[in-house]
């Protein structure tokens, strides 16, 4: 038996519930970049899963998918570069010491 | 031999052609621009003489009849205005001699203007472009068709006699020349003076042209001439004169203005300003000559006017005509300047030209014109030649003497004096150029003033009463002999006695390119004449008298030759010549004149030219400065710039309104207070940027959330 779309749906916005919890809450900057990986996987089974319930004869949801996972490689490659060199300057990768950005 | 007409347009257009490439591209290489003009005129010569050829073998039929070529030019409305050429007898005899004329001028003047030499004219280029455009000019009124292109070419001949009078306006003073300051301002009058004296006729002529045009709608010559039309114009009333007589009069306005006769004669003498080239092209074979063919080729208007009652068009030609005959040669009796002896001459000359015209006889006037054209080129590029050597002879005697401070005028002929001997072939040249003026046989004058006085005499016998051809053959008769007297009276100055200055002591003989043309100008001189002479049938009268047949209004025969009028005449100017001569001949310098001991006060009017110009400076400029003046006031002083002045101090006051209103509404609520606002704002808002990523992501959070709900409730 299929497993309904609605499952699925759910599944993801708990994933995405998780990932943005430990974005907000985590003080490690690493914590944070994991957290931004669950919310894009969330993306990711969204994509999937109405490609294959909607639109199935179209492989545009794949694809989706594959330039997500692509493009969240590359955004953690970046992120950790940023956060080894703030952490080169600062000694720190807590994300609350991180304010130079503030007035 | 018809084909040879096809090249009449090219006549005219090769001296212009020379115009443009001098002016354009070889301005900067003075041999070559002179060259170039030299030659476009010498092709020119050889095409006119080739046409003139074609009508001679023609026969009556083209002589008559005329060759002619449309060129539909300008369409205006339902007509086109046609830019033509014709050929018949009368355009080939004038062909015969302006081109001709014009080329021994070119040559004379690469001599004159100094080619190569130290002193060369700075302008030397320019000056052949402008004579070679005045030829152009000439030329194309000649093989004119329709009055436009005559007119294009009368205009083209006003701007270069203005251009060319002045042509030593833009002289600079060096210690070669040391040109005083004076000489420019007179050239640049003088060039205005003719200018403007000439626009008067211009206008004149301009609207007798736009009247025959809206009253017959053609603008060609030959269909004006025809019959019908000077019949409908004959009939049609324009202030209170048959419509033929007021054009006439306009066109002769024209011509009077162009051909210096009196009234508008003044120009002239000033025009002495110009190079002497100049001179002997202005007066002998272009634009002087312009007027005079004018008339002669606008005669069946003039004709047409005269026969209908109390319409004398003619008569006005021919007393205007004796009038100038006589006031150029009694002013060129008191005159000092040699050239502006000549160019009295020339008026009065020009003068017996329209007598000949105004006494309806067509060839009379243009055989004067033809042979005038030869002997006055002639005699100008002889005194052109006679000033040069002057020139020189003042160069070698301030170097010899290491002073140059004196103020010297060549062109004094009582500083000159024993020139024959020391310019042989000019004296000789000269000496043709006088006798032909003068009217001595067998010299080309005599045959056409005689031609003109017999004409008068003709018609006053004819008639019997003491009418107007009498008056004219007395003016005439008058004249000859004071032109015989004042060219006496030039020749003892110039060329006998002893030289009494300096310069004239060491004068030379000109170089061979100012001699040669004087010398094949004074065979013209001499031999010109028997083209008309009787006892050679008249051959010019059979050749042009016909022109003007077509009309029904012209009737040229060729007076038998009057042997009383010739005596008398010739014993008058054989007796003037020698009069002049003998008192003249031993002139010492300082010496009161021969003339003014026996005229007295009437000489003082003459030298003062009969007070015309200080007239004109009376009535005529002074009101017009008066005006002038009165104009200026009203605009500067009184009206106009007063109210100028208001309105610009309204709008300072309006400005100023407008600044307080922009300063304080604008600049301090608006533009300041906009500023301050988000400054504030910025000030308030800065504190929620607290530079922590998860408070930033928190409030996108719970934004993205609240509007989720807010879609999703409503």
């Amino acid at each position: 038996m299929a497993i309904p779309l609605s499952w699925w749906l759910t599944v993801a916005a708990a994933l995405f519930a998780i990932g943005l919890y430990g974005v907000l809450s985590r003080r490690n900057a690493i914590g944070v970049l994991l957290g931004i990986e669950l919310m894009l996987n969330a993306a990711n089974i969204n994509l999937v899963a109405f490609w294959r319930f909607i639109t199935p004869q179209a492989l545009t949801g794949q694809v989706f998918a594959i330039f997500v996972i692509g493009i969240a490689a590359a955004e953690a490659a970046a992120g950790l570069a940023i956060i080894i060199s703030a952490y080169r300057r600062r000694r720190t990768v807590v994300v609350d010491e991180l304010d130079t950005m503030r007035w | 031999m018809d084909f040879l007409f096809s090249f009449t347009p090219l006549i005219p257009l090769f001296p212009l052609l020379a115009f443009a490439v001098i002016v354009l591209f070889t301005y900067r290489y003075n041999r070559l621009s002179s060259d170039i003009a030299i030659g476009s005129i010498a092709l020119s010569t050889v095409l006119a003489w080739a046409v003139l050829l074609a009508t001679l073998l023609g026969g009556e039929h083209i002589q008559v009849e005329g060759w002619q070529l449309r060129v539909p030019w300008l369409p205006a409305g339902t007509t086109v205005l046609d830019l033509g050429f014709a050929v018949d007898g009368f355009t080939a005899a004038m062909l015969f001699m302006v081109p001709f004329v014009c080329l021994m001028i070119f040559i004379y003047s690469q001599g004159y203007m100094k080619l190569g030499q130290p002193d060369q004219d700075p302008r030397y280029a320019r000056f052949f472009a402008y004579i070679s455009l005045f030829a152009a000019g000439m030329l194309g009124l000649v093989v004119a068709r329709d009055l436009v292109l005559l007119f294009v070419s009368w205009e083209i001949m006003g701007l270069c006699s203005y251009l060319l009078i002045g042509f030593w306006s833009f002289r600079k003073a060096d210690d070669e020349h040391h040109i005083d300051e004076a000489q420019v301002i007179r050239a640049r009058k003088a060039a205005l003076k003719a200018f403007i004296t000439t626009r008067i006729g211009d206008v004149l002529l301009f609207s007798g042209i736009a009247l025959l045009y809206s009253y017959t709608g053609t603008v060609t010559l030959r269909e004006i001439f025809r019959p019908e039309t000077l019949e409908t114009l004959q009939t049609i009333s324009l202030l209170g004169m048959p419509a033929v007589t007021v054009i006439a009069l306009l066109v002769f306005g024209g011509a009077v203005g162009k051909s210096a006769q009196f009234p508008l004669h003044v120009w002239l003498p000033d025009a002495m300003e110009g190079p002497t080239p100049v001179s002997a092209l202005i007066h002998a074979a272009t634009m002087v000559a312009a007027g005079v063919y004018l008339v002669a080729r606008m005669l069946p208007l003039f004709i047409a006017g005269f026969e209908v009652a109390d319409a004398p068009a003619l008569h006005w030609v021919a007393i205007v005509g004796a009038i100038t005959a006589l006031l150029g040669a009694t002013i060129g009796l008191a005159q000092d300047d040699i050239k502006r002896v000549l160019a009295y001459s020339t008026i009065s000359q020009l003068g017996y030209m329209m007598m000949g015209l105004g006494l309806g006889s067509l060839v009379a006037g243009i055989f004067h014109l033809l042979t005038h054209a030869f002997f006055k080129a002639l005699l100008f590029l002889g005194a052109g030649s006679v000033i040069h050597g002057v020139e020189h002879g003042h160069h070698v005697a301030a170097h010899a003497d290491h002073v140059h401070t004196e103020h010297f005028n060549p062109n004094d002929m009582k500083a000159m004096g024993g020139l024959r001997h020391r310019m042989p072939y000019t004296f000789v040249a000269y000496l043709a150029g006088t006798l032909a003026l003068v009217g001595i046989v067998p010299f080309a004058g005599f045959w056409s003033k005689d031609e003109i006085l017999a004409e008068a005499f003709h018609l006053w016998r004819a008639d019997g009463a003491l009418n107007l051809p009498f008056w004219v053959w007395l003016a005439g008769t008058l004249g000859a002999f004071f032109t015989a007297l004042y060219m006496g009276r030039q020749l003892g100055l110039v060329f006998w006695g002893e030289p009494r200055h300096t310069a004239a002591r060491h004068a030379h003989e000109s170089p061979s390119s100012m001699t040669i043309p004087l010398i094949v100008l004074a065979l013209f001189a001499l031999l010109f004449g028997f083209v008309n002479a009787p006892f050679l049938g008249s051959p010019l009268h059979h050749f042009m008298g016909g022109v003007h047949e077509a009309s029904e209004v012209v009737h040229a025969e060729a007076v038998p030759f009057n042997f009383t009028v010739a005596a008398i005449s010739t014993v008058l100017a054989v007796a003037g010549l020698l009069l002049g001569w003998l008192l003249y001949r031993n002139y010492r310098p300082g010496q009161v004149e021969p003339f003014q001991v026996v005229l007295g006060p009437v000489f003082t009017l003459l030298r003062n030219k009969y007070y015309i110009d200080e007239l004109y400076q009376q009535v005529i400029i002074r009101p017009v400065v008066w005006l002038s003046n009165f104009c200026f006031n009203i605009d500067d002083r009184w009206i106009i710039d007063p109210f100028v002045d208001l309105v610009g101090a309204a709008g300072r006051v309006a400005s100023d309104i407008v600044r307080v209103l922009d300063s304080v509404v604008v600049d301090r609520w608006f533009v300041e207070g906009t500023a301050q606002l988000f400054n504030a704002a910025g000030r308030g808002l800065r504190y929620s940027e607290t530079g922590r990523v998860q408070n930033y992501l928190l409030v996108v959070a719970v934004t993205i959330l609240l509007l989720l709900g807010l879609y999703l409730y409503f």
